[in-house]
């Protein structure tokens, strides 16, 4: 495993910054030349997990979040999307498709798109020390048409 | 976010357009609300042609919009959304509760 690039961002629970989380991952991850579809995929994986943070880690203050994408084999992109808020008591129920602690505002979807959207999803949680997403996604090398 | 909509027939249209997530939701919500009160549609459908993105946030949105219009005793569609915001909406299985229509060339 060789990363060949990275970024580390860190910014408060805002929601004004769901937006510009997922145009700055869309962003770093353009230079793997990705599909629109793929740029879709990533995008929607990241404001999933970054809504999260500021809905459920920090319900009522604003805390910090942290993002770091990573460029693994120059064909793998990481994201790493970390809070340090309440955390989650049982993350596999967490998981399940529908479940919810939000109420009519939320779905229950956030996991499961995240899930389905990228290859990989590990989520680790403690009540002390917040909650910590990484994502995987290979965006597969194209070849040129020349 | 930008909302508008179109009243014609005891139907409403409602135009999203820009990007559906938490932050313009709640706002979504109240504009698409208070139309409802307005006009009070027999059915609705959602125009989701200017939608360039949607997340779950969007998801919460239609549901609580179709608890609305089913409450009254109408109907509510979902009309030409882009690849993203498709791709969430067949995530979430939504389909089996609001018809999705695909998308249609917009002759504007
Ligand atoms: N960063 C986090 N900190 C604390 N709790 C979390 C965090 N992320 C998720 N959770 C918990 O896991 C549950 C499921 O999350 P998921 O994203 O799947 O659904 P949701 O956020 O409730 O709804 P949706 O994502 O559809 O709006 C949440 O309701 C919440 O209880
Ligand atoms: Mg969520």
């Amino acid at each position: 495993m060789k990363v060949t690039n990275y970024i580390k961002l860190e910014f408060p629970s805002c929601s004004s910054n769901e937006s510009f989380a997922r145009a700055a991952a869309a962003g770093f991850a353009a230079q793997l030349d990705p599909t629109l579809e793929e740029l879709g995929d990533i995008k929607t994986a990241v404001s999933e997990a970054v809504t999260n943070c500021i809905v459920h880690a920090y319900p009522d203050s604003i805390g910090k979040i942290t993002m770091r994408l990573r460029i693994i084999d120059g064909e793998k992109l990481e994201i790493t999307i970390k809070d340090r808020g309440r955390g989650i008591e049982d993350v596999q129920q967490a998981m399940l498709p529908m479940y919810t602690t939000g109420g009519e505002e939320r779905s229950g979807m956030g996991f499961t798109i995240m899930e389905s959207f990228m290859d990989k999803l590990k989520v680790k949680s403690s009540g002390s020390k917040g909650t910590s997403v990484t994502m995987l996604r290979t965006i597969k090398q194209r070849k040129s048409p020349l | 976010m930008k909302i508008s909509t179109e009243y014609l027939d005891g139907r409403l249209t409602v135009y999203l357009a820009g990007e559906l997530d938490h932050h313009g939701a709640r706002k979504t919500v109240e504009s698409i609300s208070e139309a409802i009160d307005a006009k009070l549609p027999r059915d609705l459908t959602l125009d989701m042609s200017h939608l360039g993105f949607m997340d779950s946030s969007g998801i919460a949105v239609i549901v609580r919009t179709y608890r609305k219009i089913r409450e009254a005793g109408g109907r509510m569609y979902i009309e030409n959304p882009q690849p993203q915001p498709l791709k969430v909406l067949d995530a979430s299985g939504i389909d089996r509760m609001i018809p999705i229509a695909a998308k249609r060339e917009v002759t504007t």
